[in-house]
């Protein structure tokens, strides 16, 4: 088993032999690596460069990284403009997701200014979704607005996992978006959620989900860690609930990993309110619930336990069966092997860590 | 026919690249004309609305460009190129 993970500073690869966990390689030395994503389907490893000086940069890897073609960015349209008036130009990609075909090799891209691209194989270029790029709601600057970032930006791509027409997206600040018909068409799909920055907070586009994923055995269940709780949906994103108390912890944060083949089982590692941003009580714990979110336990086992100030970004948590794995602001990067009941650090030198996944 | 040259710093993505010259009466055709040479360049120095990056900067004659939105700033026959990235960070 592999364990990608993508730092401020390069790319670097874990391998796990004869029960031990080792670096094998790395890639993109000194170069941001925003986003790190591989497509079950083919193998294919994808990494998103977020070079300061050179722009936003995309390859791909058909050789478990011996090679790293690049593919040309996602492009906004001339004439694409935010809701400023002014052209929208990419700042960043956020996501990286299959487009769920089988034997495909297509994908979609999230991105800041708020958009969903599609590259529908290796070869052909990105388009814009137009239809997600010119939603009524996105160019009202009230509906659609930055948090954290000048723009909004799409962080996550979530696809029904018996049909690939039917996408969801989360866009923070905006809210969720559902399409039933392979992105032809949209619909916010907020309701239950909370905008607590808002003079409205019941608002139908406004939110800031910061990460979402769908349970790949049960996909009438979605789990969202919001800027303003953590939230599920049991009904496809019809309605959401709040599973977490303002006044304790976990309520704030970014990190969130689901048990796919149990929809009551989801993982986050919360955050100290959104002016800190640290870890609360200055200790790192991984929070569990076994109940759809009805009680979290607190996971510390092998986890520092003060003077801690890591915190714990969307894209890098990940699962894979009883493995686990979080990668954190300082460079900390943890592993569970036993469902998060104990943790060992892998490493305590990286860069910050953006991005992680598992390949099994 | 105008000279380019490089910061080192892009060498490491387009390795074959060196100083070199390059047809063109302002910086806009010049770098149309480096992008036949080596494809996919422009993307590291312009966005995708053909403006200069932000953190990249052209000299041309030692002075830096005006008009960083449409590359206007004319080239004259014997004038040097140079393209920098801009300093950050310290």
């Amino acid at each position: 088993m592999k364990l990608l993970v993508g730092t401020t500073k390069g790319l670097v690869v874990f391998e796990e032999k004869d029960g031990e966990w080792s670096i094998k390689d790395h890639y993109f030395l000194g170069m941001p690596v925003s986003t790190i994503y591989v497509d079950e389907r083919n193998n294919i490893w994808w990494a998103s460069l977020a070079h300061r000086h050179w722009g936003q940069k995309l390859h791909y890897s058909e050789d478990e990284g011996k090679t790293w073609p690049p593919v040309a960015p996602p492009k906004y349209p001339a004439g694409s403009l935010l809701a400023s008036g002014k052209a929208a130009k990419l700042k960043k990609i956020w996501s990286i997701q299959a487009d769920g075909k089988a034997g495909g090799k297509g994908i979609y891209v999230g991105t800041e200014p708020g958009g969903l691209f599609y590259k529908p194989d290796l070869s052909a270029p990105f388009s814009l979704v137009e239809s997600l790029w010119n939603h009524p709601s996105r160019s009202d600057n009230n509906q659609w607005f930055g948090a954290g970032r000048d723009h909004p930006f799409l962080h996550s791509i979530e696809i029904h996992p018996d049909n690939p027409d039917h996408i969801y997206i989360a866009v923070s600040c905006a809210g969720v978006f559902e399409s039933k018909d392979g992105g032809k068409s949209w619909e916010p799909k907020n309701r239950g959620l909370i905008a607590a920055y808002l003079p409205n907070p019941d608002v139908e586009v406004g939110h800031d989900p910061h990460m979402m994923h769908i349970c790949k055995s049960n996909p009438e269940v979605i789990w969202q860690q919001n800027h303003c709780g953590i939230f599920r949906s049991t009904d496809g994103g019809e309605n959401w609930k709040l599973l977490s108390d303002p006044k304790k912890v976990p309520h704030y944060g970014f990190a969130l990993t689901i048990d796919h083949d149990n929809p009551d089982r989801a993982y986050v590692i919360p955050a100290l309110s959104d002016e800190m941003r640290i870890a609360p009580d200055l200790a790192l714990r991984v929070y569990l619930t076994e109940d759809g979110g009805r009680s979290w336990e607190a996971l510390t086992k092998g986890l520092p336990q003060a003077n801690c100030f890591d915190i714990i970004f969307r894209h890098s948590f990940d699962i894979a069966g009883q493995k686990l794995a979080f990668g954190s602001s300082t460079g900390n990067l943890y592993l569970s092997e036993d469902g998060g009941e104990s943790w060992n650090c892998l490493s305590s030198s990286l860069a910050r860590i953006d991005s992680l996944c598992f390949i099994p | 026919m105008p000279t380019i040259n490089f910061t080192s710093a892009l060498k490491r993505f387009f390795p074959d690249l060196e100083a070199e010259q390059i047809d063109g009466a302002n910086v806009s055709e010049v770098l149309q004309n480096l992008e036949k040479i080596h494809p996919g360049i422009c993307d590291y120095i312009v966005d995708e609305q053909g403006e200069l990056r932000k953190h990249v900067n052209i000299f041309v004659d030692g002075e830096l460009i005006q008009d960083r939105e449409k590359l206007q700033d004319a080239v004259g026959e014997k004038d040097e190129l140079f393209i920098f990235q801009a300093l950050s960070g310290g």
